[in-house]
Order: C-alpha cells, then sequence, then structure tokens
C-alpha cells in the first residue's frame, strides 16, 4: 500500500516536471540567461508554499499520517561545503540542463543520452564518497 | 481539461512541487531526488570502497520507489499527455542559442544536437554529458542535496546551509552558461 503511494507521488513529480518543461535543457538555459520568468516562478511559488507549509505544520504541531510528530532535516552548518559543492553542481545542471529528478523523468520521456548522464552521476557521487575525507567541509 | 495537454504554467506547477513535499512530510518522508544516487551506489557494491555507503539501503527504499513513479511520469507526460512537446523559451535566446550552433532551439523539448540517439555519435557529445552528469552527482553529493533537497526542501525550512548551496548553484550555473558555452559551442 506505502510503495503504491510512493509511486503515484513519483509519478505526479515526473508528470510535473515534464509538462511544466523543468526537464527542458532550454528552460534551465534560458533561466541562467534571465530571460524568462518560467523557472523563477516555479521554484519561487513552491518555496513560497513551502515556507508556509512548513511553518504550519510546526506552529500548529501537525502529525505525520502515522500520528507521529513530523521531522525535518537540519543541515549540519557548514559554508565550505554547500558553496563548493553548490558551484560544481550548479556547473552541471547548466551543462546537461538536468538536475537529479528531470534525470528520470528524461528517461521515461524516451531520451537515449540521459543515460549517459545519470551513469556519470552515479559515478561522480562515487568519486564524492571515495574523496570525501580529502575535501573542506 | 483541455489545459493539462498544453505546457504547464508556472503557477500550476509550483504548487504541485509544494504539494508533493507536502505528501512526503505528511509521509514523514523528506523530499530529495539526489540522495538516490547514493543507495543506487550502495546497492551496487560501493560500500566495499569507501565507508560514504555503507548504510542500510532498505530504509531508502521508498525513495526509488519515486524514482521509478518519476520515470514513468516522465512517460505519462510526454507519450499521453502532451498535443506538442515543443518548448516555446523567449525568441530572444532561441536566436542566441542558434548562434551557438543549437538550431533546434524554439522546435523541440530537448536540444536534438544533445540528446538525439545520433547525438551519441560525437565523441564531443558523450564528454559534454558524462562532464556535466559528473558534476551534477559529485556536486549534488558534495553540497548534501540538489534543487529538491536545497531549494526546495531546505530553504522551505529556512535552513541558511541551503541558501547557501543555492547561492552556489547560481554561480556555478551562470558561470557555465556566459563563460564556458562561449568555449564548447
Amino acid at each position: 500500500m506505502r510503495t503504491i503511494i510512493y509511486l503515484c507521488i513519483g509519478i505526479l513529480f515526473g508528470i510535473t516536471m515534464f509538462k511544466s518543461e523543468a526537464a527542458s535543457w532550454f528552460r534551465i538555459y534560458e533561466m541562467f540567461k534571465f530571460e524568462s520568468f518560467h523557472m523563477y516562478g516555479i521554484i519561487g511559488s513552491a518555496l513560497v508554499i513551502g515556507i508556509v507549509v512548513v511553518q504550519l505544520i510546526k506552529r500548529l504541531k501537525i502529525k505525520s499520517l502515522y500520528g507521529e510528530k513530523i521531522n525535518f532535516n537540519s543541515k549540519a552548518n557548514s559554508f565550505s561545503r554547500y558553496m563548493f559543492g553548490g558551484i560544481i553542481f550548479g556547473l552541471g545542471w547548466a551543462l546537461v540542463g538536468a538536475c537529479p529528478g528531470p534525470m528520470f523523468t528524461l528517461v521515461g520521456a524516451g531520451y537515449i543520452p540521459i543515460f549517459i548522464v545519470i551513469i556519470a552521476s552515479l559515478f561522480g557521487t562515487f568519486l564524492y564518497g571515495l574523496l570525501k575525507g580529502k575535501l573542506p567541509h | 481539461m483541455k489545459w493539462i495537454y498544453e505546457p504547464w504554467p508556472w503557477y500550476i506547477a509550483g504548487p504541485m512541487i509544494a504539494f508533493i513535499m507536502l505528501l512526503l512530510l505528511m509521509l514523514d518522508k523528506n523530499f530529495g531526488m539526489s540522495s538516490n544516487l547514493r543507495t543506487i551506489c550502495t546497492i551496487c557494491g560501493a560500500g566495499n570502497k569507501a565507508d560514504f555507503f555503507k548504510f542500510d539501503w532498505k530504509l531508502q527504499k521508498w525513495n526509488l520507489v519515486v524514482v521509478l513513479g518519476t520515470i514513468i511520469g516522465g512517460f505519462i507526460g510526454s507519450y499521453f499527455l502532451s498535443a506538442n512537446t515543443v518548448v516555446a523559451i523567449n525568441p530572444d535566446t532561441i536566436s542566441e542559442l542558434k548562434s551557438l550552433g543549437f538550431a533546434s532551439a524554439g522546435t523541440a523539448y530537448l536540444p536534438t544536437e544533445l540528446f538525439d540517439t545520433e547525438a551519441l555519435l560525437s565523441v564531443k557529445n558523450i564528454l559534454i554529458l558524462a562532464a556535466g552528469g559528473m558534476f551534477v552527482g559529485f556536486g549534488a553529493r558534495y553540497a548534501g542535496g540538489c534543487t529538491s533537497g536545497h531549494a526546495i526542501s531546505g530553504l522551505s525550512n529556512l535552513q541558511l546551509p541551503s541558501l547557501i548551496a543555492v547561492g552556489g548553484f547560481f554561480i556555478g550555473g551562470l558561470t557555465m552558461i556566459h563563460f564556458i558555452f562561449p568555449l564548447l559551442f
């Protein structure tokens, strides 16, 4: 049952990424050129609603569907890992025009070359795991 | 219901993403796609090479199911819910892209120069896709999250680290498009 719920959430996410064109390389390029409001509208409106949702959950102490307290991931304080990691991510995001969600959306949409991107991103993740101890965090 | 076949405007897509985050929170899960890459590495046996991959991947099974759904959603979105998948970007952007050699700008969903199956015949294209993918995978794990984990989940929870990461995403993205693209294309 839970599996079906997660599958439906994923399907809704995949459809949204494709239909909103957030999975389009062209939209990412246009965003970094500041030539359209589209992507800023998507991220901005998701964020504004997201902030309200999180605040309501915290202040009204809303419980999860299992009746338990909802846990939020707090990110550990640091500057370098977020800045350097973020820059490296941004370089890749702009080059292939896809972040980890849309990558999988594009598999479903039938673009074969995206497999190269996914395999390379797995390799990148693996490389991080190997080098983790040597990087500033 | 005809709108559903048209490209969705931002004011449909943004709230939908927030709704997806809310659904996951109500199931006591955190929205984040890139952690699946680590999980897949672990399943492939990366734990033998680095401790970073030594964790019980079964705890992340739910997220892999979300990935499977994302693939199915991409299939449904493109084959059943789209009358036309051409992305109508800004005409100025189209002419800039054409001058960079992307003749497919304004005529396709993805640039055919990079994402048509025939594009795989070019070593340069393969290297570009591989380098970009590697940066995404490496950077997402180094930064501890990607667009969903930082820009949506993290910023919604007013996390300063996520703001730094999103600043980094933009520094990287702007550098790529404005300074590195003219050298590559």
